[in-house]
């Protein structure tokens, strides 16, 4: 066992798997020599060589491309995107290509790729580094989606990702990769030394995609949440006093419906939390999963909580980023419907 | 079994590393005056060479020299260095306020500042840039309040953009300055389609893309030039070949090609590769590219080299990734020394008047800083008003948005 950040959760995941798979390799924009601008790839290059972590050029669409065909080749390629919000050039290669290729060829030729991406606001990016896209993937049949919470989560889900047959999206919230953030911005940064889940096995292990954690047992309002809103909820609960039961979700698609079913079954009321935009967003499909399946045992509407329907500001960037205090407001509201 | 040896990946590497003595010494630099100026007629085709050289025209005794020479007299030539100069102290003292928590993030243009001050003297109004996160050159050449330029950056009460863009990704209509993309590229397509426009409407305006050497690899870059090469768009499409991509060495998005110029060869547009830090072979180079384009010629590529003394932002320390004395051994120079120097060489400038000239213009500078702030900065405040943040996201707030606005209790 050793403390990590999630950046170093997520390093050790890559070395991991390098390590114990010759056919892992992992490019994008600066991850060769410098080790990515988040330094979750530092140390692979001089480790593994250059043929197996390298530099590419300034193309979206070239990185998911290339590993499209490296993975369509046979070997597993685990590659980053700069920031969640360079993606698009790319989202072609992911939506028409590697999300049907296994499909359209009949199991043929299978796609199993992760493609990295720092994901979410918090650090005063403005609009092109503060996104949360996770739901344009969740749309897409064929690919799998995953967001993990902490540094224990993180290197579990990437080697699961990694060594899955699929192609994955993993999501990482950078506001999260130096501690876990209560949403509470002006006060002092926890680092995850003092986290439990900063605690991470040296060893390999996987946490399973399409497996729910519950972060907190709660009796009265089930809080559907994932990223770097599941400890702004968890600090929302402990300040409002709510006796919320807390799910982290792990991974969006698949999606551990059962966990959901079962703790709504139990509290018979449901806010759901994230921090991307509202419309069409994840936890629209959460809602309409929610409605379908435990309609008769809630006792209340449910209620999301989400980033407003506009590009993520600079300035204002507080009062969009829904905070402890939105998330209190909503589970307060939520046990005093009838 | 194969009859041929296994196949291994070939990844580039640059040739000098942190610790490692850079020596440039083997990098060609042509010299001063040899390149010929061709008609702005001429076909791609036949100045091929011209993508492969590097236009200068000041030599290394501060003399300027050759058929691109003598296209500015002693007045513009000095306007010339006190834009850049300007250009310096502003980002010293941007770059500091952000260090002093000021603001969130700065990027400075150290070293390159010749490219975007003496393009834009080849503008006129009408004409509009499509630039980078990294020309601010384009609009402290012109008449745009710095002011203005520092309110955004601080994203204050008086932000011209309301505190909604990051800083430096300045806009502006009026100055020819197109709002900035923090996605690398995108405007390098649209500033075609913006010279598209003019055609079609018969109008005598021109656009100028701007683009890092790093980010030719996206699409948007590719697609501009086969739009400009097909529609003979009135567009100069420039490349800023300053070496570096954040940690990443220019040959890793030029693969095995000479030069980034040369790009432009496969599509029939004609090519240059200019000094970068001369700014009169910018200039030169600039007015040649944007008389093609008002004359209904079409588009031009411009590769102008030069050197990222700076680390790419304030997010970043490029010494983790380069050499220390990289920029030093750097063989193009300064572009603000050079500069100097012609003037002395040409009679009209001194050490003295440099100097004054520098200690007018940080002061000019530290007086714009001091007027912002009155109006706050990132961290301090006062912005615009929160509830502003949900207009112009739709000409017309719809219903769903105004709701959340009243949710969020504006």
């Amino acid at each position: 066992m050793s403390r990590m950040t999630m950046i170093q959760a997520i390093r050790n995941a890559m070395d991991t798997a390098m390590g114990r798979d010759d056919n892992v390799v992992v490019f994008g924009e600066d991850v060769g020599f410098f080790g990515g601008v988040f330094r979750c790839t530092q140390g692979l290059q001089e480790k593994y060589g250059r043929h197996r972590c390298f530099d590419t050029p300034i193309s979206e669409t070239g990185i998911v491309g290339a590993a499209v065909g490296m993975a369509a080749y046979g070997i597993r390629p685990c590659v980053e995107i700069q920031f969640a919000d360079y993606v698009y050039p790319g989202y072609d290669q992911i939506v028409s290509e590697a999300a049907r290729i296994r499909y359209r060829s009949n199991n043929d030729f299978t796609v199993p790729m992760v493609v990295r991406m720092p994901t979410g606001g918090g650090i005063f990016g403005g609009q092109t580094h503060s996104q949360s896209p996770e739901a344009v993937f969740a749309h897409v049949s064929g690919i799998k989606t995953v967001i993990p919470s902490n540094p224990y989560d993180a290197k579990g889900l990437l080697l699961a990702s990694i060594e899955d047959d699929d192609p994955v999206m993993f999501l990482e919230p950078k506001r999260l990769y130096n501690g876990p953030f209560d949403g509470h911005h002006d006060r002092p940064v926890t680092p995850w030394s003092k986290h439990e889940l900063g605690e991470v096995p040296d060893d390999h292990y996987t946490v399973p995609l399409g497996k729910a954690a519950i972060r907190r047992e709660g009796a009265d309002v089930t809080v559907l949440v994932y990223g770097t809103m599941v400890h702004v909820a968890e600090t929302a609960a402990q300040e409002t006093g709510v006796d919320a039961e807390i799910i982290d979700l792990r991974t969006l698609l698949p999606l551990d419906m059962e966990a959901i079913e079962e703790s709504i079954k139990k509290t018979g009321r449901c806010v759901i939390v994230h921090e991307a935009t509202r419309t069409c967003g994840y936890g629209a499909e959460l809602a309409a999963i929610v409605a379908e399946n435990c309609f008769y045992h809630l006792e209340a509407p449910v209620i999301r909580v989400t980033g407003y329907d506009l590009p993520y500001p600079h300035a204002h960037e507080w009062y969009y980023f829904p905070g402890p205090k939105r998330v209190g407001d909503a589970l307060k509201k939520v046990m005093e419907a009838a | 079994m194969s009859d041929t040896p296994p196949l291994s990946l070939y990844v580039p590497e640059p040739e000098f590393r942190p610790g490692d003595k850079p020596d440039f010494s083997n990098v060609p630099i042509p010299q001063a005056g040899a390149a010929m100026m061709p008609p702005v007629d001429v076909d791609a085709g036949e100045i091929r060479d011209l993508a492969y050289t590097i236009i200068r025209v000041m030599n290394r005794e501060g003399e300027a020299v050759g058929p691109w020479a003598d296209m500015l007299d002693d007045d513009q030539l000095k306007e010339g260095l006190e834009d850049m100069l300007r250009v310096r102290a502003f980002d010293v003292r941007m770059t500091m306020a952000q260090r002093q928590g000021k603001t969130s993030f700065y990027m400075q243009c150290l070293g390159e500042e010749a490219i975007a001050c003496a393009f834009s003297k080849v503008l006129k109004p009408g004409d509009m840039n499509f630039p980078t996160y990294r020309q601010q050159g384009l609009l402290l050449s012109t008449d745009y309040p710095m002011v203005d330029m520092i309110n955004q950056i601080y994203s204050n009460a008086a932000d011209p953009l309301m505190g909604r863009q990051l800083p430096i990704m300045y806009s502006s209509k009026e100055h020819g300055f197109f709002t900035i993309s923090g996605n690398l590229a995108t405007q390098f397509m649209q500033g075609v389609g913006w010279a598209m426009a003019s055609a079609i409407k018969g109008d005598t305006k021109i656009a100028t893309s701007w683009i890092g050497e790093g980010s030719t690899a996206e699409n948007d870059f590719h697609a501009g030039l086969v739009f400009a090469s097909t529609y003979r768009a009135p567009v100069v499409l420039n490349i800023v070949n300053n070496q570096w991509a954040i940690s990443t060495f220019q040959g890793i998005a030029r693969g095995g090609a000479a030069t980034f110029a040369s790009r432009g060869l496969g599509f029939g547009i004609p090519s240059l590769r200019v000094d970068g830090n001369d700014y009169l072979a910018v200039y030169a180079v600039a007015k040649w590219a944007a008389e093609r384009a008002r004359r209904g010629l079409g588009p031009t590529l411009i590769e102008h080299v030069t050197y990222r003394i700076g680390a790419h932002s304030t997010s970043d320390d490029p010494s983790a990734y380069r050499a220390k004395e990289e920029s030093t051994s750097w063989p193009l120079g300064d572009p603000v020394e050079r500069l100097k120097e012609h003037l002395i060489k040409r009679g009209v400038w001194s050490d003295a008047q440099h100097h004054q000239m520098k200690e007018m213009l940080e002061a000019q500078v530290a007086e714009a800083q001091k007027q912002a702030e009155k109006n706050g900065t990132l961290h301090d405040g006062p912005h615009s008003s929160a509830a502003t943040m949900f207009d112009d996201v739709y000409k017309e707030m719809p219903l769903h948005l105004r709701r959340q606005r009243q949710e969020a209790g504006f």
